[in-house]
């Protein structure tokens, strides 16, 4: 069988806050294969943003092994980390976080800068992103002239543009309305299904799990097996 | 209306702590143009004060005609005794006409601060009468030249500024030596003089007559009468001045560059403060914004909302205003400086910080503040009440 | 869209903010450039002047006269090739505007300032020519007057014998400067010493204010200084001799020190102004906190995140000032105009280095501790609101 494409192996983290140490996951061991879209739900408090943000390369563990896509990455330095997440993941969080100085392809041509690619080159890229979440006609407008659902979809695009093999999601849909989370939660099935990309979303939302192909429930920084 | 008005300018002078970097800069901003515009203008007060003070209305100068400035002036001995005798001079107290025939020249000092370059300082050679006829002269150290030696008395201006002119010390003129003998204070420019005996300056300095002749007039009506006899004599051509009006005249081009320099530069930074100021008070609009928008909601007017905003600019102008005249007055009041005079010679006199001058700087921070504050305030009374309870 | 045009739109975020800092940056740096070149103006004595010439005076006072009789002593010196004089005339155009003009010898003048460019037979012309004046092309060109008029001057000091302060005299040429700094200073008028001797009320003949030695190829100017001073030393004509450099900016010394004051009202300036642009950055990054977290998870670097609030402080900062200085020179020059040449204010190129640096050592200080602030920040944190 393939190397999974996210591998986690006895991770612990202990966040200091002042004098108090707490431990938010207890050697936690998961492993996460090309092309799957996992949904980790649990209550408030039960680790599963900060397993995200160690998955994404966030944040380091206190002990244990990280891979994603065979390399390790608990081990990196913070110079080393931020190039690795250019080139290997694309995150999307809750509140959207686009620059709201930007418009819309100027927000998914960000990442772009950290590249060699020339301006024509970016701006080709930028423009099949764009079509890919279906937002070729709202290219120029600003964050502030899009919709709730227009804005997830081009920060989307945003984590798109480089190709990432990875998509980290923290609660995608958590600020939309029934509708408009469909849409969205649909086109991350799509982004999954038609382009391979393997998807690792947090979410409160009941529906995401029927959109995904695994859930894992966490409680209290231990992973609670389940069947997809 | 105004009970209102004074309410919200209570809760909003109250979260000014929590404003605190925006209000500061307001605070330092007004600090600064105050502060240079008052400690300028002290400059122009003092110099023109020490010139002043300098020179009666009952004393009148006379100078070779056209010659504007003593130092230009020179007429002979028979021009100096023709003058003495004319009508409208006051007798003194032995009878003869109460006039003093002076020569002034030129000496060399070295700075106090600055070893490397020298100034000049007005050297006057005087008659007895020069000191009947200013009576504020006072000896303070040492004692009065002797006539017919070369002796110098000096002003309290000169010590404080040149080295090298202490009592006892010898100053050299001229390729000859002279000896300090003691100190006087006038409170005028004749601080920045060093006196000696008129015959020994003529004699010293190859002159044979005088610079001036100050008399003291016979008044009502001297001045006139003694104007009009000079004016009448073919064989003198002379301008007669009152003595106070000459020295007035002499700050005219001091008084002028200063005043030109401390306009352009109090506009420029007060234009400076005005942006500064528009920026800290939208900044407190800004973060004032929900408790603005609940006042509204519940009933409070427009009004109350602009008065609480301007008093707020306007307190904090004024705040900056004081700390800046504070600083001026700390740093510069009394602080002694000489410069060019009309004769090419040093001047020495002090800032003066006036109260009159403390509040011209208020004032103008207060129209800084009123600028400052009138726009934000507007914007803050014309706000959507929705918006700025959804926004903050 | 590029790093600096996303620096560049990060500045506008909010549009009044900016544009309010930006005048004030503007205002600050207008008078920087205009206190700045006053400051020049009086400190700079004249850089472009050599060290080949020594003005000489009366030890106590250039105000006091030396006799002329002193050249043929000062020619013998050993080191000097050519001895020039010239006597303040004081002279006054029109009731109350004094001129910059003296008596000399026309010949020894010529000698003596080959800086001054002038057509062969006006030279000829003013030496042969009692009653001649020449003036330079600016006084010429401010007061109108052309070669041939007779142009009344009278002097405050000297009457002439018949008593009248007004003299009359025949302008007989123009000169210009060699370059262009010598062109500035072509605002001056010169007459014959023999006609004032000649002409004057109290018969004061053969006196003069200063003495101008040009030196010899190689000649030491301070060697030769001492020695004029040393051979008139305890005489009734003490001398004090230096470069004609170090008797201009002795000059200006008397006035005061004017570059104290101006450094004064700078260091207010200033110190208002690190306050307000610093604030403004200061809010700006605190305002952004999240998207600066943002820009870290796409990859981008701690020190490319420092770099940009840098930009962006320097952005701010450049623009402001190069605005603020051009308008300062754009002041000068009309400043220049409006007086004819009399008062040179425009701003030239040490102002204009001085305010770049000025400019950089400012966008470091408003920028630094902003900066250092989003490249510590730890995304976790900022994204989760701490």
């Amino acid at each position: 069988m393939p190397e999974p494409m996210v591998q986690v192996h006895e991770v612990t983290k202990v966040y200091e806050r002042g004098r108090q140490k707490i431990e938010v996951l207890h050697g936690l061991t998961l492993d996460i294969p090309k092309g799957d879209f996992v949904a980790l739900m649990g209550p408030s408090g039960s680790g599963k943003t900060t397993l995200l943000n160690l998955i994404g390369g966030l944040d380091q563990p206190t002990s244990g092994e990280i891979a994603v896509g065979g390399k390790r990455i608990d081990q990196l330095g913070s110079g080393q980390l931020a190039s690795w997440r250019a080139r290997n993941v694309g995150f999307v969080f809750q509140f959207y976080n686009l620059m709201p100085v930007l418009s819309a392809e100027a927000n998914i041509e960000l990442p772009l800068l950290l590249t060699r690619l020339s301006a024509a080159e970016r701006r080709r890229n930028v423009a099949v992103a764009l079509e890919v979440v279906g937002l070729a006609d709202r290219a120029k407008h600003k964050p502030r002239e899009l919709s709730g659902g227009q804005e997830q979809r081009v920060a989307i695009a945003r984590a798109l543009v480089s190709d990432p093999q990875l998509l980290v999601c923290d609660e995608p849909t958590g600020d939309l309305d029934r509708k408009t989370a469909d849409e969205i939660l649909g086109l991350l099935q799509v982004l999954n299904r038609e382009h391979g990309k393997t998807i690792v979303i947090v979410t409160h939302d009941p529906k995401a799990a029927e959109f995904a192909r695994r859930t894992l429930h966490l409680e209290k920084g231990q992973l609670l097996e389940q069947a997809a | 209306m105004l009970r209102q008005a004074f309410a919200i300018t209570g809760l909003s002078i109250r979260s000014i702590p929590e404003r605190w970097a925006p209000s500061l800069v307001i605070v330092i901003g007004l600090a600064g143009v105050v502060a240079v515009f008052t400690a300028l203008l002290a400059m122009a007060a003092g110099f023109e004060s020490t010139l002043k003070a300098t020179g009666r209305h009952d004393a009148a100068i006379i100078l070779r005609g056209g010659s504007d400035a003593e130092l230009n002036s020179a007429f002979d001995r028979d021009s100096t005794d023709l003058i003495k005798q004319e009508p409208g001079i006051r007798p003194g107290a032995d009878g003869k006409p109460l006039a003093s025939a002076e020569l002034m020249v030129i000496a060399e000092l070295v700075r106090k601060d600055d070893v490397k370059s020298g100034a000049n300082v007005t050297v006057r050679g005087v008659e007895p009468a020069a000191f009947a006829l200013r009576p504020r002269l006072k000896i303070i150290a040492g004692r009065n030249f002797t006539p017919g030696v070369r002796e110098l008395i000096v002003g309290r201006g000169v010590l404080a500024q040149f080295q090298g002119a202490n009592i006892g010390q010898v100053v050299r003129m001229r390729g000859s030596e002279w000896t300090v003998v003691g100190e006087f204070e006038s409170g005028d420019s004749h601080e920045s003089e060093m006196w000696t005996d008129i015959n020994v300056a003529r004699s010293t300095f190859g002159r044979i007559g005088s610079s001036s002749v100050l008399a003291a007039l016979d008044e009502p009506g001297g001045f006139e009468r003694l104007r009009a006899a000079i004016a009448a004599e073919p064989r003198l051509s002379m301008d007669v001045l009152r003595e106070q009006d000459y020295f007035s005249s002499q700050t005219r081009q001091f008084r002028a560059t200063i005043g030109v320099l401390a306009g352009v530069v109090t506009v420029i930074m007060g234009l400076g403060a005005v942006f500064a100021a528009l920026n800290s008070m939208y900044a407190a609009v800004a973060a004032r914004g929900k408790e603005i928008a609940t006042l509204r909601a519940l009933g409070f007017g427009g009004f109350p909302v602009v008065v609480s905003v301007m008093i707020e600019a306007l307190l904090l102008a004024l705040g900056g205003a004081m700390l800046g005249a504070l600083i001026a007055y700390l740093l510069f009041n009394n602080l002694s400086v000489s410069t060019l005079g009309q004769n090419f010679t040093q001047v020495v006199f002090s800032f003066k910080v006036t109260p009159a001058l403390v509040v011209r700087g208020l004032v103008i921070a207060l129209f800084i503040g009123m600028l400052g504050g009138f726009l934000p305030a507007l914007r803050a009374a014309r706000l959507p009440v929705t918006t700025s309870l959804r926004e903050s | 869209m590029t790093r600096s045009g996303f620096v560049i739109a990060n500045l506008f975020r909010k549009r009044v903010r900016t544009i309010l800092t930006l005048l004030s940056v503007i205002m600050a740096f207008l008078l920087f450039g205009l206190l700045q070149s006053v400051n020049t103006v009086f400190s700079s004595g004249a850089d472009f002047v050599g060290a080949t010439r020594l003005f000489v005076q009366a030890r106590v006072s250039f105000t006091t006269p030396l006799p002329v009789s002193m050249v043929p002593k000062l020619e013998a010196i050993p080191g000097v090739a050519r001895v020039a004089y010239q006597q303040w005339f004081g002279g006054v155009w029109q009731t109350n505007t004094p001129l910059i003009m003296f008596a000399l010898d026309p010949q020894r003048y010529h000698d003596v300032y080959p800086e001054w460019k002038m057509p062969e037979a006006q030279w000829q012309a003013f030496e042969h020519t009692r009653t001649g004046l020449i003036v330079g092309r600016q006084l010429a060109k401010q007061y109108g007057w052309k070669i041939g008029q007779k142009i009344p001057i009278s002097s405050n000091i000297w009457p002439q014998k018949n008593g009248s302060k007004a003299w009359q005299f025949d302008l007989v040429g123009i000169f210009d400067g060699k370059d262009e700094d010598w062109q500035k200073r072509t605002n001056l008028a010169f007459i014959q010493q023999d006609y004032f001797d000649e002409a004057n009320q109290f018969g004061i003949k053969g006196r003069t204010n200063f003495f101008i030695l040009k030196l010899a190829d190689g000649a030491n100017a301070e060697a030769v200084s001492k020695t004029v001073d040393a051979m008139f030393e305890n005489s009734p004509d003490e001398t004090k001799t230096q470069t004609e450099k170090d008797f201009n900016i002795s000059f200006v010394k008397q006035i005061g020190d004017i570059g104290l004051i101006v450094r004064w009202i700078l260091f207010a300036v200033f110190f208002t102004l690190l306050l307000v642009v610093g604030n403004t950055m200061a809010q700006s990054v605190r305002e952004r906190i999240p998207e600066l977290a943002v820009l870290k998870t796409l990859g981008f670097s701690d020190g490319s995140v420092l770099g940009f609030v840098l930009a962006e402080a320097f952005a701010l900062v450049l623009a402001g000032g190069l605005v603020g200085l051009a308008l300062a020179s754009l002041a000068g020059a009309m400043v220049e105009k409006a007086t004819g040449g009399q008062f040179l204010l425009k701003l030239d190129v040490s102002v204009w280095l001085l305010g770049v640096a000025a400019i950089v050592l400012m966008s470091l200080a408003v920028g630094l501790l902003p900066a250092l602030r989003a490249r510590r920040l730890r995304i976790v944190d900022a994204l989760a609101g701490r």
